[in-house]
């Protein structure tokens, strides 16, 4: 009764924040709706025994893809008025599409397939548990290569924004460590009492400016 | 109605999936709002990966969605990026636009 109320709620919020999400004039919020998404997401996700998932969605998509999203849209200098010129032009093809979509898919589950199926009994072991479980044993190997995955996402993002400017001082290591006396050091001849006649009638002047 | 079961995630899943099919159609011109429907497209398979894990009792649904999850946030990352770097080149980000391939 409860988990049902909660689950309209939840569900109710995620395909509202969808659609304003896909709607919504201003990028920057589009962002902040998918982050509502993906909590209600989350929230479902909870519903259903699948905590661990819940918690990494929150970790990664609110966390990292959210923000990363929102960081650009707030890095790019862009007319978004413009870009919404062709809004009208293509709704009615996408509300056909979406509507071809739905009904496709909604015909598909309310067949007779899945409707006596009710939530198995909760493992006495948690869900991160039997996760872990499963991930560390039989998919040690796919594990490993969504490791490398992300290791080369973040080359390639990398290498990708990475750019040399012209006309920016960097800091070169190996230059610095390759300086020789020579060249960095320089030995003048200083007139006796010169250094010391600047110093005195230099100094009170300048306090006093 | 009030007594849920596999097929109430379905249709909500299902649900979300055309909303992102319907937001590339909508936005054709902004990548940012399309990288975001395809996010949204995830989200749905994810939905439905872990509900069927769920109600099937098995874990592999929910070890997949984790992998999808990985996918996903790579997809994003170089998504993004390839967009900043299109951004920096040609001051626009509209999909009209990406035509410097072309022969």
């Amino acid at each position: 009764m409860i988990e049902a109320l909660f689950f309209y709620m939840f569900s109710a919020v995620m395909l509202g924040a969808g659609l304003m999400v896909v709607v919504s004039r201003n990028p920057v919020f589009s962002v902040l709706f998918l982050i509502l998404a993906f909590f209600n997401a989350a929230g479902l996700f909870v519903l259903i025994g699948a905590e661990f998932i819940a918690m990494l969605l929150v970790v990664v998509y609110v966390g990292a893809v959210a923000v990363l999203f929102l960081f650009v849209v707030m890095m790019l200098d862009i007319n978004f008025a413009e870009m919404r010129a062709g809004f009208q032009k293509y709704l009615p093809l996408g509300l056909v599409v979406g509507g071809i979509l739905v009904f496709e898919l909604v015909a598909a589950i309310y067949g007779d397939a899945f409707k006596g199926a009710s939530l198995p009994a909760m493992p006495e072991i948690s869900n991160t548990r039997a996760l872990g479980n499963v991930l560390y044993t039989k998919y040690m190997y796919l594990f490993q290569v969504a490791g490398l995955i992300l290791l080369v996402a973040m080359i390639g993002a990398i290498s990708l924004t990475m750019r040399k400017r012209p006309g920016v001082r960097r800091q070169v290591i190996a230059e610095q460590n390759a300086r020789s006396r020579a060249e960095s050091v320089e030995v003048v001849e200083v007139p006796v009492g010169a250094a010391a006649r600047t110093v005195h009638t230099v100094q009170p002047s300048k306090r006093e400016g | 109605m009030l007594e849920l079961s596999l097929s109430h995630y379905l249709a909500v899943s299902a649900v979300l999936f055309a909303l992102g099919a319907f937001g590339i159609f909508l936005n054709r011109k902004n990548v940012i709002t399309i990288l975001m429907s395809i996010e949204l497209m995830l989200l749905s398979v994810n939905i439905n990966m872990v509900a069927f894990s769920a109600y099937n009792g098995d874990l592999e649904g929910q070890i997949f969605s984790l992998f999808i999850l990985t996918v996903a946030a790579a997809e994003a990352a170089i998504g993004l990026a390839i967009l900043v770097v299109f951004f920096r080149n040609r001051g626009s980000i509209a999909v009209e636009d990406v035509n410097m391939m072309k022969g």
